[in-house]
């Protein structure tokens, strides 16, 4: 009897140390979704990815249709090469353009992937050709220090 | 002069031998996985007792860390105007550090004292000694069953305490505060991953729960058979323990999450 009732109180234990488990891994991470969903990959060159990490997402219209799977750097064109995971169910013309786009100002970076018009779609290893690179903000400042800098030397010599 | 340096010697020397004997009590533990595997009852009882009774203490003070969390968090986070990451900082916070390091340090508490106290008594009533002279190991029959309770106890409430402080969050963060429930769980979502933050957290209280069960047995085996020498073995096994927890616990960290 002793024995029998230790059963059932250590089983209720280990039961709900797993459903505090299945809690944590459904509830709070991300289980389910992505590992169900089938995906096809495509790959993009980019100038400059800034901060962008793997399994960022991909959106487009604000609707994360991806995921970021790879990162490398392609030593032949000195260009970043990345790899994206698009789910199976979203189509998009083979023409689509990407951007490297932030989350608030000073949010995560993710894909913002613009479709086109062509008829084909993408297919699983496509190359997408349109894309725009992270905007890096010490380029922008020191671009705009610069215009600062020249615009008023242009005037003098103009006059 | 000369003897200075036999001192150190002599010191040298006796705490090589007892971290000798430590690792070779670890290892003998370790070899007899398959023993308590077959007598299965023993792990069991000893299950119900670290691990049942452990359960309100842990899923209380999960709760209120919780709760806690939830209140900090929100008053921090809605400077900068998010207050909508806080379930993502109340789960991360809870998955990665709070809930394997606090539940260890309260299983050290509530479960290691108690296996302290009780090898420490029996070895002071020569229950031990006795068992020897009948040709039954006491580390066999005695501390195996409850290290490997201890082990197989400890990602159990490791997890309890984190699902209980998420809960515990939700419920100050979106029930009484009033941040959106839609927010509080999506980008926790978003946010958490199942391998590299879940499960990193499970494998640091599987850690925990070998190191807190060791110390705690080995501190009842080892102490002095005296009722000072076993109120001394189990204040040794709170300190020890809890710093070996907190230690661990940042070599840990390093190794997972590096950036």
């Amino acid at each position: 009897m002793q024995r029998s009732t230790t059963d059932v109180w250590v089983g209720f234990l280990v039961l709900l140390g797993a459903a505090a488990l299945l809690f944590l891994a459904l509830q709070s991470a991300n289980l389910l979704s992505f590992s169900w969903q089938k995906t096809y990959a495509v790959s993009a060159l980019f100038d400059n990815i800034g901060g962008l990490k793997k399994q960022a997402p991909v959106k487009s219209a604000g609707v994360v249709v991806g995921r970021v799977q790879d990162i490398r750097f392609d030593d032949k064109r000195f260009q970043a090469e990345v790899i994206l995971a698009l789910d199976q169910q979203y189509q998009f013309p083979q023409d689509s353009s990407l951007k490297i786009l932030t989350s608030g100002l000073l949010g995560e970076q993710y894909i913002g992937i613009e479709a086109g018009a062509d008829t084909a779609n993408l297919k699983a290893g496509d190359r997408l050709q349109a894309t725009q690179s992270a905007v890096v903000l010490e380029n922008l400042i020191s671009r705009f220090l610069y215009d600062k800098a020249a615009a008023p030397a242009d005037q003098t010599s103009g006059q | 002069m000369m003897n200075f340096i036999a001192r150190v010697g002599g010191a040298t020397r006796a705490w090589l031998a007892d971290v000798g004997h430590a690792t070779a009590l670890f290892v003998r533990l370790i070899l007899l996985a398959p023993a308590c595997l077959r007598r299965f009852g023993l792990v069991r009882d000893h299950m119900h007792f670290l691990g049942n009774y452990s359960l309100a203490i842990i899923s209380v003070s999960g709760l209120f860390v919780g709760f806690v969390l939830a209140l900090q968090g929100y008053n921090t986070l809605q400077r900068f105007g998010s207050a909508s990451a806080l379930g993502l900082l109340v789960a991360l916070s809870l998955v990665r550090e709070l809930g394997p390091v606090i539940s260890a340090l309260l299983f050290t508490g509530r479960a290691g004292t108690s296996l302290t106290a009780e090898i420490g008594l029996m070895k002071a009533g020569e229950q031990l000694s006795a068992m020897e002279m009948m040709a039954i190991d006491p580390v066999q029959r005695i501390l195996a069953p409850r290290f490997w309770a201890g082990v197989l106890v400890m990602p159990i409430l490791g997890a309890i305490f984190s699902a209980v402080g998420i809960i515990g969050g939700w419920l100050v963060g979106v029930v009484m505060i009033g941040v959106d429930a839609g927010s509080f769980w999506g980008q926790m979502r978003d946010g958490v991953d199942v391998w590299a933050d879940v499960g990193n957290g499970v494998i640091k209280t599987l850690v925990f729960g070998f190191t807190v069960s060791f110390i705690a047995l080995r501190q009842g085996f080892e102490a002095q058979p005296t009722p000072d020498g076993v109120a001394r073995a189990t204040t040794r096994t709170v300190v020890m323990a809890s710093l070996t927890v907190l230690a661990l616990d940042f070599v840990l960290t390093a190794l997972m999450f590096k950036l």
